[in-house]
């Protein structure tokens, strides 16, 4: 006779104690961060979609086009070609454009890059109504406009 | 107030309805907010200061919306089911007392009415669910069926162990007898039955299931049967639908603060009003949303072994045992 | 053309049951897992899981690329436990070409993995819960996972898809940070479990659901090749990092979790305590971290296997995973698979469902963690 009535009793006990921590939570502060009114800053090791890093002396990209990353790519999305300039020692870039829509931001291509000549962006808002601002990202074209 | 009696009449009808929609509307707000600060997360924010337009908001998005009517579902009982669904809400505020001068109607059996109009809403539901022509839906209706039912028995029980406390059905003279002081309220009259906080609390638990609240959300379900009943219903049907279930619980916690705790009559025995019945009304209602938030979803049959091997035999032991001590003392 | 099978699904629709098509796109299949239930009332007389939604040929995509460049796909596979699965290849890749892992690596690889397990853990309690229609334990839990994601960003730069070790090692060392933060987190999570036994474990509706469900015992896990917490909440003391030992899970001490009731709540527990077993992992880890290389000398850049066929096994948040790979001594893998712990507790669903009631099915489904593109890979 004993048995079940203190299995409904523990049983009521268990809900009401499960009840006290939910209230406890209640008047906890909010661990959300509000996304547009406040952002979250962005390790130093995200990554991001890739960009050149600029040299710091001639202001020019790093990059010497030995599309080491276009081959180290497992999804194919890079392409690289550059130049022999004259009274260069190595070739410069002409032409480093990335597909976006390919990428899956693995990183393989800035951790085979011999020249260290490409960095991860740290940004993270990518969002267009057109499909054709990722298609193609023009890495020149951005370092050359100085986009993040 | 002397009014004529038609005028009156419409009064109040104009009033319940008013009060059922902003209810319904703001007990929407409440319930995300109140599940935002469980989670720890701030709720709507957007819409208006602390999002207090959202209701609106929600209220406009749905209206647009078009009202899609599946092929193949029974038309007529389609669209008659969210109106079925929330004529009983409104039916029973008309009996309910918010005060000694603000009712619709003094009934003399008002309770037994409550209860006869809150059992059409389940039947509505049914039928929303049996003219879907959705699976989901069909398992849905199969077992508000059966749970209501089951919880309807435990429910009545306690009522009228609690008829036979007071003496009388008329929803007011209950409340007069509970003037005075917190320990005249019928929740703490352990004189007449030492058991009342039992039976509040399996009042509770009916209230909840009549309710198809969480934890006994059987009919919405929405890990299990999509949205249950609902599943079908787009735009304003599905709104009406989600307005009910609120109606509805503002209802069960207004006969619960009528029945057990004292309505308008203050605890402390002066300044008795409104206010206290909306305070008690809406501390309830804060504790099903809380209630909501705490705990997963009952299985079936444990919500029927609840019902029939607990709560049953637990009402009859009260009232037998007041029906002893009303002999006896 | 009438078939045999057409015939018999006409005459078995003389009798009540009627077809419920669950999934793809269901709240608690969690993907897009399909299973066509054969109902009798709410009773399923047969569940027959439809898997194939998200296949991505993950193994045929293995053979034509080179060794590294399958790396990013190992994240992919089971995106909860990444950790464990990219250790799993380069670990193959590893005995293929014989190369020596410097110590500090292994330590990193098992912190980072056991906290890639605690974090799948909370996802499969929070999403169990959802399942049983609890919806706040989600939030909490996803609470502590953020925790454990931050950590893993700031150490890798990505929250899911870490791809993180590489042949011989790991791409970045840790940082004194990285050990604060995960010894922050260990003291963390444990009153933290304790409150989700007060809040959870301990709760009488839970227990009701749980307790006596979906019954799963050693020789259905035999017969299906069951594997994780399925297997131990069967009974059977059965864990890779014990059985198999590897990296250097043998210089720690820490417990296999088995309960043998072979039910819902036995799984349930199971991974409960493995939570609690992975961040004495962590600590013990954190305190013997070795100092030294993070990545071994002398691996080449463009691997080359020598001719052969290698296994390797891991302790998945979900089981058993196991890569095989072909070598041929080329730049590319003459054959890649994988054997994925989801698959095949996923195949025993259709024989432990049968006579349940849809909600308990669903319960014992929340209870197998599947995570579907870990069964079609």
């Amino acid at each position: 006779m004993n048995g079940p009535l203190i299995n409904v009793w523990r049983g009521f006990r268990s809900l009401v104690s499960g009840m006290r921590i939910t209230l406890q939570q209640f008047f906890k502060p909010n661990v959300t961060v509000q996304y547009p009114h406040e952002s979250i800053k962005m390790p130093e090791r995200f990554r991001g979609h890739i960009i050149f890093v600029r040299d710091p002396d001639s202001g020019k990209s790093l990059c010497i086009a030995c599309k080491s990353c276009a081959k180290a790519c497992p999804s194919e999305c890079i392409v690289v070609d550059g130049v022999k300039r004259e009274g260069e020692k190595k070739k410069s870039v002409t032409e480093f454009k990335l597909d976006f829509t390919k990428c899956s931001l693995c990183g393989s291509c800035v951790e085979v890059c011999p020249a260290d000549a490409l960095r991860f962006s740290k940004e993270y808002n990518l969002a267009s109504p057109t499909k054709g601002e990722y298609v193609e990202i023009d890495l020149v074209r951005r370092l050359e406009a100085d986009k993040p | 107030m002397n009014l004529p009696e038609p005028f009156r009449l419409l009064l109040f009808v104009l009033g319940t309805m008013a009060f059922v929609g902003a209810n319904a509307a703001y007990l929407v707000w409440v319930e995300r907010k109140g599940a935002a600060r469980f989670q720890r997360r701030p709720g709507p924010t957007e819409v208006g200061p602390a999002g207090l337009l959202q209701p609106i908001a929600d209220a406009l998005k749905l209206m647009s919306k078009q009202l899609i009517v599946p092929p193949g579902v029974d038309s007529i009982l389609f669209r008659l089911a969210p109106i079925l669904v929330m004529m009983p809400a409104m039916m029973c505020l008309a009996t309910i007392p918010f005060s000694e001068a603000l009712a619709a109607r003094n009934i003399n059996v008002a309770l037994v009415m409550v209860f006869a109009f809150s059992s059409i809403n389940v039947m509505a539901i049914m039928l929303g669910g049996w003219a879907s022509r959705n699976k989901y839906a069909i398992i849905s209706a199969a077992r508000i069926v059966s749970q209501n039912i089951a919880y309807e028995i435990p429910m009545m029980l306690v009522v009228i162990t609690l008829v036979m406390m007071t003496g009388t059905m008329n929803l007011r003279e209950i409340v007069d007898q509970q003037a005075g002081a917190i320990w005249h309220w019928n929740l703490f009259r352990l004189d007449e039955n030492p058991l009342m906080p039992v039976t509040f609390v399996i009042f509770y638990i009916c209230m909840l299931a009549e309710t198809n609240r969480a934890p006994f959300d059987m009919a919405e379900a929405e890990s299990e049967l999509v949205a249950g009943a609902f599943t079908e219903y787009a735009g304003m049907g599905f709104g009406v639908y989600f307005m009910a279930e609120y109606a509805n619980i503002v209802v069960g916690c207004a006969l619960a603060t009528l029945l057990f705790l004292g309505g308008w009559q203050s605890p402390i025995g002066v300044w008795s009003g409104i206010p206290w019945f909306l305070l008690k009304m809406y501390a309830l209602v804060f504790s099903v949303i809380w209630v909501r938030w705490t705990f997963p979803r009952t299985q079936f049959y444990s919500l029927l072994n609840l019902s029939w091997k607990i709560l049953i035999p637990v009402s009859l032991a009260t009232l037998v045992l007041t029906a002893i001590m009303m002999k006896i003392l | 053309m009438i078939l045999q099978k057409d015939i018999e699904r006409l005459s078995a629709g003389s009798n009540e049951t009627f077809v419920l098509n669950l999934g793809p796109q269901h709240p608690a299949t969690h993907g897009v897992l399909r299973v066509k239930l054969t109902m009798d009332g709410e009773f399923i007389t047969r569940a027959e899981p439809v898997p194939g939604y998200i296949h991505r040929m993950h193994e045929k995509m293995g053979e034509n690329r080179t060794w590294a460049q399958f790396l990013p796909n190992t994240s992919r596979i089971d995106y909860l436990s990444a950790m464990a699965y990219t250790h799993a290849y380069v670990a193959a890749v590893e005995r293929a070409a014989k190369i020596e892992v410097p110590a500090r690596a292994e330590y990193i690889r098992v912190i980072t993995s056991e906290l890639n397990r605690v974090s799948s853990h909370l996802v499969w309690f929070g999403a169990f819960l959802l399942d049983l229609g609890g919806f706040t334990p989600l939030l909490y839990a996803f609470d502590d996972r953020e925790k454990i994601l931050d950590l893993l960003e700031g150490l890798t730069g990505s929250r899911l898809t870490y791809c993180y070790y590489r042949f011989g090692g790991v791409c970045n060392d840790i940082d004194a940070g990285f050990v604060e933060g995960a010894r922050a987190f260990v003291t963390y999570m444990r009153p933290r479990l304790l409150m989700y036994r007060e809040l959870v474990t301990d709760n009488v509706i839970l227990r009701k659901r749980l307790i006596g469900i979906g019954f799963i015992d050693r020789d259905m896990c035999r017969r299906y090749g069951a594997s994780g917490a399925v297997l131990r909440g069967a009974g059977v003391n059965y864990d890779v990092r014990r059985a198999e030992p590897y990296s250097v899970y043998p210089q720690f001490n820490f417990d296999i979790p088995v309960f043998p009731e072979g039910d819902c709540m036995a799984r349930y527990l199971v991974r409960m305590e493995e939570i609690a077993q992975s961040l004495r992992i962590i600590e013990q880890a954190l305190d013997g971290l070795p100092e030294g290389p993070f990545l071994a000398k002398g691996v080449p850049r463009m691997m080359k296997p020598p001719a052969g066929d290698y296994c390797f096994a891991v302790e998945a948040a979900r089981g058993r995973f196991v890569v095989r790979v072909v070598s041929e001594g080329k730049d590319i893998p003459y054959r890649l698979r994988l054997r994925t712990p989801s698959f095949s507790n996923l195949s025993l669903f259709e024989e432990a469902s049968r006579g349940m009631m849809l909600p308990d099915a669903l319960a014992l489904m929340g209870s197998l963690d599947l995570v579907i593109p870990d069964i079609d890979r």
